[in-house]
């Protein structure tokens, strides 16, 4: 481990460890019951691509039953649980825990610290989402229940009123969908409060808040809005269980409840999520963007300043997911303006990426490309956005393809870009190892070509009137062609990310050796060994400017010298 | 194993350097999440004042808890003193603060137990009987149930405190609860104007 490279003497003990061959079972007993925030980080990233494989599987199903109109190849019934599964999977189940995941791993390392403030509320909030998964996908055996009906809960990811009731979905889909959310939502307010600690009280010597990397501020940002996003959606999911198991009545109109008072319920978690889902991105591109421009990140403060104002607006910009509903023009004119408010503190941050890379040495690796890829297409994703968020030009497309189009181009071409440039950036620290480049570039330009075969189509579509969550659809309607090209995109997208994963698996035993700081990057997670020990520091670290390593690297020129 | 740090020790503010504690800032975050689950019942309490098609009223059945309100109120007092008193190293007027606090706690727990038990029985309002039974329930209930959380809480540190292991050390850690306490006493002043005052 000795080797030349290492920018920093004394951040490792030395000693040879005792090596002692290990059992599986001993190997199973250390991860299960690890609270190390490394691994935990590892493993809500493993549930992540896990989720991430089978909630694509589901979208490859609906979109081979949508290729051609009049198509029978899966029963109706079986296609609306496919969507409902599709969405919540990868909103709770691959989102969520990778937000997580990058958080364990990398915000202790980044900020000097042994580990997150709270280890054991760290591996209970693991396994609470991990489990509230698992409960989601037993829905697919349990779910018939009480009723012999029943199967997984085919509502939508977003299950308006009155449709959940027990009059309209009897059996038990929806119970374990309520319940599972109940469930990873706790964990996620756990993961939440445990970020926040860390952050706020485990930072190294000389590290202020104004001299801690983006990725942790992000991190930060996201937790505290995670606090007033998530609970109100267990709030809703406790009614929805009073109304369905205590006959409750909260929604149900034939008693005076109201079916709207949930619609508002929901998106006051739904939208905001959506920020909690990017915010990651944002982080990673934070990181990435820099190193492989080779220049710092401009505009520190105002990035700031713009991560905090976009999670600030985000709270009021809810029922723009509702303008069908009847709303007064009131508060269709506030949600118009407060929708397209959030633009300005996201073009802040567009600019300050690129005036990043504006004049700087950029290095194309696989990182680069993705990170490249990200940002033109949150570009167009926001500019749709925007359109979208215009009231009457919202009533022509609601409930389009075009508002698939929309989030998608969000959550595949900005959010799972960004990840999946975060996980070749960072595989190298986490593995030892770096990935392997030619597979990284073959993953890159097929899913970037897949990627806007489908989903540029699908705003098409969309235009031309065609309803999302429809199960088929008449040959006269002229979508079949389209959606035939967008059928064919998803199969170019499966084949990247089968490549992404068989490289992982081939890279963690063939990858070039890749040593502590393969990118020569400045955040101290660089600093320690690859894969760090299990203490990440053996001292602590202190330091002095945003840019730690480069103060290392150069000690002529450090950076605290213009900060 | 030279022990080099990662940049040449300048003195100043790396020797004076303090964070808050992270006990502290996770409870208050814990806090703020669960203001927003209130928020949540609390609106929809308010949304759904008078939507009920059919009774009982809030004014037929519901009579104002006096006593349960100046119980759970005046506990918060008692915590501060017992606070203050295990900061000042007095560990038997901290354990007789902190009982009393645990006793007022059960006091309004109980009166809780007492006012569902005549509503049910003697007055016929479930959480299924009409839409004011179901807010009513879940909003008061799911404060009793923080209460309970409290309780349990309470509980284990008297238990300690009458093993003798609780000292002045721990103080922080006490306080770290109280803050839990304080809040489920702030929370009860907004459930209680809210389904006592502006909904009766």
């Amino acid at each position: 481990m000795a080797d030349q490279t290492f920018p920093i003497g004394g951040t490792l003990d030395l000693t040879p460890p005792r090596i002692a061959k290990k059992t599986f079972l001993e190997w199973l007993l250390e991860w299960a019951t690890t609270v190390d925030h490394k691994r935990l980080g590892l493993l809500y990233i493993v549930l992540a691509i896990v989720f991430l494989l089978v909630g694509g599987a589901e979208a490859i199903l609906i979109r081979i039953q949508l290729a051609f109109p009049n198509n029978h190849f899966l029963a109706p019934d079986t296609f609306n649980r496919l969507f409902t599964m599709h969405g919540t999977t990868m909103v709770f189940l691959m989102g969520m825990p990778l937000v997580f995941g990058f958080a364990n791993y990398i915000v202790p390392l980044q900020i000097g610290a042994r580990d997150m403030a709270f280890p054991r509320l760290n591996a209970l909030s693991f396994w609470l989402t991990a489990f509230g998964g698992l409960m989601l996908y037993y829905s697919f055996i349990g779910g018939s229940g009480l009723y012999g009906v029943g199967n997984a809960p085919d509502v939508t990811w977003w299950a308006y009123a009155p449709l959940t009731s027990r009059a309209f979905s009897p059996g038990h889909g929806v119970d374990y969908w309520a319940l599972s959310l109940i469930i990873t939502g706790i964990g996620t307010l756990g993961g939440a409060i445990n970020i926040i600690a860390t952050v706020i009280s485990m930072r190294c010597k000389g590290m202020t808040l104004l001299r801690m990397p983006l990725f942790a501020w992000l991190m930060l940002v996201v937790s505290g809005l995670l606090l007033i996003t998530i609970t109100p959606l267990t709030a809703a999911q406790v009614m929805l269980t009073i109304d369905r198991y205590l006959g409750g009545h909260f929604f149900d109109t034939q008693a005076g409840g109201s079916a709207v008072v949930w619609m508002h319920f929901f998106w006051i978690f739904g939208h905001p999520e959506v920020y909690v889902l990017v915010f990651p991105a944002f982080a990673i591109a934070n990181e990435v963007i820099p190193v492989f421009s080779r220049k710092p990140i401009f505009g520190y403060p105002a990035m700031v300043a713009a991560s905090v104002g976009i999670a600030f607006i985000s709270l009021g910009v809810w029922a723009h997911h509702m303008f069908t509903v009847g709303m007064t023009s009131v508060d269709n004119a506030f949600f118009v303006l407060s929708t397209e408010l959030v633009g300005v503190p996201t073009g802040i941050k567009i600019f300050n990426w690129l005036a990043t890379m504006w004049g700087g040495k950029i290095r194309f690796k696989t990182p680069m490309l993705f990170l490249t890829g990200f940002l033109f297409q949150f570009l167009i994703a926001g500019l749709t956005g925007i359109i979208l968020s215009i009231a009457p030009f919202d009533w022509q497309l609601h409930n389009s393809y075009f508002v698939i189009a929309h989030f998608h181009y969000m959550l595949v071409g900005a959010i799972v870009f960004a990840v999946f440039g975060g996980l070749y950036y960072w595989y190298p620290k986490v593995t030892g190892r770096m990935m392997s480049e030619k597979l990284g570039k073959w993953h890159f330009w097929l899913m970037l070509i897949g990627f806007h075969v489908t989903f540029d189509t699908m705003h098409f579509v969309g235009l031309m009137g065609m309803p999302r969550s429809i199960y088929t659809y008449e040959a006269d309607r002229g979508w079949a062609h389209l959606n035939m090209i967008i059928s064919i995109g998803g199969f170019v997208q499966a084949i990247a990310v089968l490549i992404f994963a068989y490289n992982l698996f081939w890279s963690y035993y063939k990858g070039k050796e890749a040593g502590n700081d393969p990118w020569d990057a400045w955040t101290l997670e660089w600093s320690t060994a690859s894969p760090p020990p299990v203490y990440n520091f053996a001292v602590e670290p202190e330091v002095r400017s945003r840019r730690p390593l480069w103060d290392i690297k150069h000690p002529e020129d450090p950076d605290w010298s213009y900060e | 194993m030279s022990a080099t740090s990662l940049v040449p020790n300048q003195g100043g503010a790396a020797e004076t350097w303090t964070l808050p504690s992270r006990g502290r800032i996770a409870m208050y975050s814990l806090i703020i999440g669960e203001s927003a689950i209130f928020t949540i019942f609390v609106v929809a309490y308010i949304f759904y004042i008078g939507k009920s098609l059919y009774g009982p009223t809030p004014r037929q059945v519901l009579e104002i808890p006096v006593i349960a309100t100046i119980c759970l109120l005046s506990s918060s007092f008692t915590i501060w003193l017992s606070e203050r008193a295990l900061e000042r190293n007095k560990i038997k007027a901290f354990g007789a603060f902190w009982a009393l606090t645990l006793v007022l706690g059960v006091i309004f727990l109980v009166y809780t137990g007492i006012e569902w038990q005549d509503l049910i029985y003697h007055k016929g309002l479930t959480i299924s009987t009409n839409l004011f039974g179901t807010t009513f329930y879940s909003l008061v209930g799911l404060h009793a149930t923080h209460v309970v959380f409290g309780l349990i809480g309470l509980t284990t540190v008297l238990i300690f405190t009458l093993l003798g292991k609780v000292r002045e050390e721990h103080s922080e850690r006490i306080q770290v609860l109280a803050l839990y306490w304080h809040f489920v006493d702030a929370v009860w002043v907004v459930v209680f104007t809210v389904v006592y005052i502006l909904g009766r």
